[in-house]
């Protein structure tokens, strides 16, 4: 930890996810430019030749999607990049790397929807995020970081996770993260986690008989039990892989509930409200596939009020609403459409709460 | 003494084709798995199926094979060529895959001049989904979709595919063939050939369009589909060698 320290170097949150795939041993990167995110495939398109990885500028997002999907294929570390509409774009493609059970990272750093949009900072895209995304019952996994240090470390533990559960995984900031400038440590806490892909890639049926990657199982209940075992996954998942941080939980009367830059601010309006002798505590979830449940089930034994601070217009608030139990009181404030809520707002509601 | 002169390719699975009657699936198949033979890549290959009747290739082929989304294959062939440049990977399209929702990939793919071989199989229509129009369906042709017979100020000329990609300079090699006939079956093969070869050499995208009759989609019986090839189809889309690098 103190050898990380030491190399603290400042750099873009965008940066910070390029490097933080090439620690991790991504050596495919396939994108299409769409701002806020033009740094990522800007730094690859230089890096990843240095260490062998192959970056090419696609036609489109729906190619983009689709090589990745063939290079996953392969077994190699992949990732793409994009925003809004980009993202969009990609969802059938994301089904097929899920159906296929086929790894790759996804990085959404979201701009303001519905449609066009803007380029303003929004956390709009939780439900595209969290819910799959495109056609069929399946999930990706979904990590939202709130620092440049987290936009590198979750993009390193994203590749980890993709290649652990032969799944999409998927990197949820908004166009702060993605564009501001922290100091961070370039260098994964260990060396990334490897697993072993020889049962399963397509090299050539040499010296082993031929295989074939495909979503589609007309044949019996073929597509049914997939469907099962993806599910299996995703109760894998549920179980191993919510992640979460807690801030002034130990002896509040009420919770903040945010992710990403939200829960940033948020933090200063609970160390306004602090000094003002208002007990408030932050919850911030990780993961937001799979939720963090049973954690904030656990704080909800004591904790009775809950403000829900979003980007958006209500989004994670249906999670929070199914999770928490009744009695339990819920407020919101979230602004959409590049609204950023302010320290000052989110201190007012929690005096409400 | 008995000698074996006409048996199964290596690179073709002993499993009965679902394909129709007449349909040039399965001649297409054999001669891409001839080709695989010749040039001793069966255990160093992927094919990519696209959506359609091939799309179940996977059990034809004793190749590593993969399926992609509908007009994505040549992108999910560039990410498995561009990683793995070792590999040779060919995609299998119909002309609703290669020449209508995934013609943008299509022609950026030659463009780039990826280097893979594109076996398309133009049959007119959509054969999978029950005979809709495709962007090859002749002027005129009815379909379930255009009952009037396809229009050219309603949906346009037909799209010649092989001419439009020869004109690419990532194209190295580039030619139409049909199968309504053992002769065009010979040249056909020939040509499958010549486009492993163009990846063999590293040349650029290969591409063979393949023209094929779908009976069924047609209403016809298939000695009369491989006529209406070759007095038709052989008529709007001429064959022949489009674009050879290497000649």
């Amino acid at each position: 930890m103190t050898e990380r320290c030491e190399r603290k170097t400042l750099t873009m949150g965008n940066i910070a996810v390029a490097e933080g795939a090439v620690q991790a041993g991504c050596r495919a990167y396939f994108g299409y430019p769409i701002t806020p995110q033009n740094e990522i495939p800007e730094y690859l398109s230089a890096r990843l030749p240095e260490v062998g990885g192959i970056f090419l500028q696609a036609e489109s997002e729906l190619a983009s999607i689709n090589m990745v999907l063939g290079a996953a294929s392969t077994g190699t570390r992949v990732m793409t990049s994009s925003s809004g509409p980009g993202i969009s774009l990609m969802q059938e493609g994301i089904s097929f790397l899920a159906g296929s059970q086929l790894p790759a990272v996804i990085v959404n750093i979201m701009r303001c929807g519905p449609g066009l949009g803007g380029i303003k900072p929004t956390q709009a895209d939780y439900f595209q995020a969290t819910r799959g995304g495109g056609h069929g019952d399946y999930r990706t996994l979904v990590f939202a970081p709130g620092n440049v240090q987290e936009m590198f470390d979750f993009t390193v533990c994203a590749f980890e996770l993709a290649d652990k559960y032969r799944n999409p995984v998927m990197i949820l900031a908004d166009a702060i993260l993605g564009q501001m400038r922290e100091p961070a440590t370039l260098v994964p806490e260990h060396p990334p986690v490897e697993y072993d892909k020889s049962g399963w890639i397509l090299n050539g049926a040499h010296g082993r008989p031929s295989r074939n990657i495909r979503s589609m199982y007309l044949e019996g209940d073929g597509q049914e039990e997939l469907n099962y075992v993806l599910q299996q996954k995703y109760e894998q998942m549920e179980e191993e892989e919510p992640r979460h941080e807690e801030r002034w939980t130990e002896d509040a009367d009420r919770l903040v509930i945010a992710f990403g830059t939200s829960a940033r601010i948020a933090s200063t309006s609970i160390r306004e409200a602090r000094e003002e002798g208002i007990r408030a505590g932050l919850f911030r979830p990780i993961t937001l596939y799979p939720y963090p449940k049973k954690a904030l089930r656990a704080l909800t034994k004591h904790i009775k009020k809950i403000l829900v601070v979003e980007m958006n217009c209500g989004q994670m608030l249906e999670d929070v609403l199914a999770i928490v139990p009744q009695g339990v009181k819920v407020a919101f404030h979230g602004r959409p459409g590049g609204g950023v809520p302010t320290h000052t707002d989110i201190l007012e509601k929690l005096k409400e709460l | 003494m008995e000698t074996n002169v006409f048996k199964r390719p290596q690179a073709l699975t002993d499993t009965p084709t679902h394909y129709c009657p007449g349909c040039g699936h399965g001649v297409a198949h054999r001669l891409v798995a001839e080709a695989i033979d010749h040039f001793g890549l069966r255990e160093h290959t992927v094919g990519v199926a696209s959506a359609g009747c091939s799309v179940m290739m996977y059990k034809y082929f004793d190749v590593d094979t993969i399926e992609a989304a509908h007009g994505r294959a040549l992108a999910v062939a560039t990410g498995i060529k561009r990683t793995h440049p070792e590999l040779t990977v060919f995609t299998y399209q119909g002309d609703g895959d290669l020449a209508s929702i995934g013609l943008a990939e299509t022609m950026h793919a030659a463009n780039r001049g990826e280097k893979v071989c594109v076996i398309f199989i133009n049959n007119a229509v959509y054969g999978m989904t029950g005979g809709q129009m495709a962007p090859t369906t002749l002027l005129g042709m009815k379909t379930s979709t255009t009952p009037t017979g396809r229009s050219l100020h309603r949906e346009g000329s037909p799209l010649k595919m092989a001419e439009l990609l020869s004109k690419l300079d990532g194209v190295a090699f580039c030619q139409r063939v049909s199968l309504h006939d053992p002769d065009q079956v010979y040249e056909a093969r020939e040509a499958i050939f010549r486009a492993f070869e163009a990846q063999l050499e590293g040349l650029g995208f290969s591409f063979v369009e393949v023209l094929s009759a779908c009976g069924t989609n047609m209403r016809m019986k298939p000695s009369d589909a491989q006529k209406w090839v070759a007095n038709q189809m052989c008529q709007a889309y001429p064959l022949g060698v489009f674009k050879d690098d290497e000649a």
